[in-house]
């Protein structure tokens, strides 16, 4: 029998699309029960989780230190919640948010972690990656214990919206502490641009690209292609782009139907965030380069040539 | 201030593994080992502070076999004062590595622990956050800027909407990121300097800690394989092809 918990991931009131991978994640366990747990300070996160299909019940707990999601604010409350109703899976999506909270909720409790689940083999045998991908290992977790885990979001689809499950407001017995304080967020500006970690199409650029004036032209093509917009390492590294847009073994691993990179080598690390791709088009001046060993197609030119005869052929 | 920094000998970043035929695990005869990248950017960080006069000592920690040693020797060089070896044969998961880790801080009572946000071999990003649950202290995961003011320190974290910043009181647990720092290139002098800087060595059992339940690793495979590509001539023929697919 299992009855998962899912924890919630909500950013500045709103839910985040991880919430309903991990739904997809936690179907897969042939669960008796599906609960999501929201921590907020207020907002509607708690009623878009309640329409994610397949969810069993939306435990809500509203109070004012979860107005940004700290671990160590967020930790004793997942930990009480998951005591108070004795679910055998506590579930937290593989996103900085879930990285950072899972692990403090996995040690409160007494319990190793499994990170990054990339498949269900059944209620505690698990698929996940090691070495950036370039190796998978089945994990067998003891079947008396809670486990903690967190899901890797590229490996579930989204659950479907068309569930309307009840909303039940929690009051936890949980001290907080106050040794940790958010000070600022920085998002670096709204952009009407698909989200990466869920787009379908993704153009991305590495160092090859040169400069950040030069990323315009990476920016205009995804624009013209309603794609969503990626980076290498050393692409961020060098000041092209933020934080947020690195893929790879350390920055964002995705799944996009189209990935398609220019001045991008190929290097594991990078390729360990493409590796579920449905096709992978790569743009290199050096057909040496390992990235087209993985490339679906691979054209060997200079990407400040080849963007905008794309984007003429495609109109 | 004390700083305790913790790493990791992993399998070197340029290394490509190869899984054992049988699905045991993966081969590690003869494979280049280093210190973990993460954490060479933490000892990065400790000695900095230590050049900079936040930090009076810098102790390296590691948990492994024998021949961790060199890692040691490696955060020696870096910089740090003196180092701990936790001398196992057995693989270390997480929550066990982070009672360890507790204990050593509950003797040494630093101001910070320091360490990798993840190891590049097992790639659970878990050790920082345990270590900092089980001393329920503050923890601030992915650091990509620190400054330390008084009894309080200022993290910028990357996080997947951008950067954020948090504060925490000290002591507190901080794991690094790959753009808090570029780790320096280790000089023969200090190399050598590093063989005379002591070392306590003791046992997992010595630290009287009780070991967590194993997560039990029944097979290793290779990753799934993608159907071999195709190098096409022109653009002409990829926006062709990437029509056929219906991705345009
Ligand atoms: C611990 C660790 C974690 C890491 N994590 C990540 C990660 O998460 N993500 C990541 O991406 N990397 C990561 N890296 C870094 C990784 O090892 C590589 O250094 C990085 O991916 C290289 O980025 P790149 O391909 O843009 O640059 P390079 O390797 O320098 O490649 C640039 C490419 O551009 C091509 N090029 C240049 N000019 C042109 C032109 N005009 N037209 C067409 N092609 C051109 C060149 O031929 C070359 O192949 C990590 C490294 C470490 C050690």
């Amino acid at each position: 029998m299992s009855k998962v918990l899912i924890v919630a991931d909500v950013f500045e009131g709103e839910l985040q699309g991880s919430t309903a991978r991990a739904v997809t994640c936690a179907q897969d366990l042939s669960p008796d029960s599906v609960d999501v747990l929201v921590l907020s300070a207020s907002g509607s996160a708690a009623e878009a989780a309640a329409k994610i299909e397949g969810v069993t019940k939306v435990l809500s707990v509203e109070r004012a230190e979860n107005e940004h999601p700290l671990a160590a604010t967020f930790a004793p409350q997942v930990v009480a919640a998951a005591k108070q109703n004795d679910y055998t899976h506590v579930l937290g999506p593989n996103t900085t948010f879930g990285k950072d909270l899972m692990p403090r909720v996995a040690a409160l409790l007494g319990v190793g972690m499994i990170t990054d689940i990339m498949a269900v083999n059944g209620p505690h045998e698990f698929e996940r990656p090691i070495y950036a991908g370039n190796a998978v290992v089945t994990v067998e977790a003891p079947g008396d214990q809670v486990l903690v885990a967190s899901v890797r979001c590229a490996s579930f689809d989204a659950a479907a919206d068309g569930g309307s499950a009840e909303v039940e407001a929690l009051s936890l017995d949980a001290e907080l502490p106050s040794h940790t304080r958010f000070v600022s967020a920085d998002t670096g500006g709204s952009s009407d641009r698909p989200d990466l970690a869920s787009a379908g199409k993704v153009i991305s650029g590495g160092r090859g690209v040169g400069s950040k004036e030069n990323f315009d032209i990476i920016f205009s093509l995804a624009d013209k292609m309603g794609a969503a917009v990626g980076a290498s390492r050393a692409a961020v590294d060098s000041g092209f782009v933020p934080n947020d847009m690195q893929v790879g073994q350390t920055g964002k691993i995705i799944a996009p139907e189209l990935y398609m990179c220019f001045g991008i080598s190929g290097a594991i690390q990078h390729l360990a965030g493409i590796k579920d791709a449905g096709t992978i088009i790569a743009i290199n001046k050096d057909e040496e380069a390992p990235i087209f060993e993985v490339a679906d197609y691979g054209l060997v030119g200079d990407l400040f040539k080849v963007i905008p005869e794309l984007e003429e052929a495609l109109g | 201030m004390k700083v305790m920094v913790s790493v990791k000998r992993v399998v070197d970043y340029n290394v490509r593994i190869q899984v054992k035929g049988d699905g045991s695990g993966v081969n590690l005869d003869g494979v280049k080992m280093s210190m973990n990248p993460f954490d060479e950017i933490a000892m990065e960080q400790a000695v900095q502070m230590k050049d900079a006069g936040t930090a009076e000592e810098v102790i390296a920690v590691t948990i492994g076999p024998a021949k961790a040693e060199e890692q040691l020797r490696s955060a020696l060089a870096f910089g740090a004062d003196r180092a701990i070896h936790v001398k196992t044969d057995e693989e270390i998961q997480p929550l066990t590595a982070a009672r360890i880790l507790a204990k050593l801080f509950e003797k040494e009572q630093p101001k910070v622990l320091l360490t990798g946000k993840q190891a590049i071999d097992d790639d659970a990003n878990q050790t920082g956050q345990m270590t900092a649950a089980l001393l329920d202290l503050p923890q601030a995961t992915f650091a990509s800027a620190i400054e330390f003011d008084g009894d309080k320190a200022k993290v910028t974290r990357e996080v997947d909407s951008g950067l954020e910043t948090i504060e925490v009181d000290l002591p507190a647990v901080i794991t690094t990121d790959l753009r808090l720092n570029e780790p320096r290139y280790l000089k023969l002098p200090d190399i050598m300097k590093a063989k005379k800087k002591p070392i306590d060595a003791m046992s997992v059992e010595d630290l009287g800690i009780e070991e967590a339940v194993k997560l039990n690793v029944t097979k290793t495979a290779p990753p799934p394989e993608r159907e071999p590509g195709v190098m096409v001539e022109d653009v002409n023929e990829l926006v062709s092809k990437m029509k056929d697919k219906g991705l345009v």
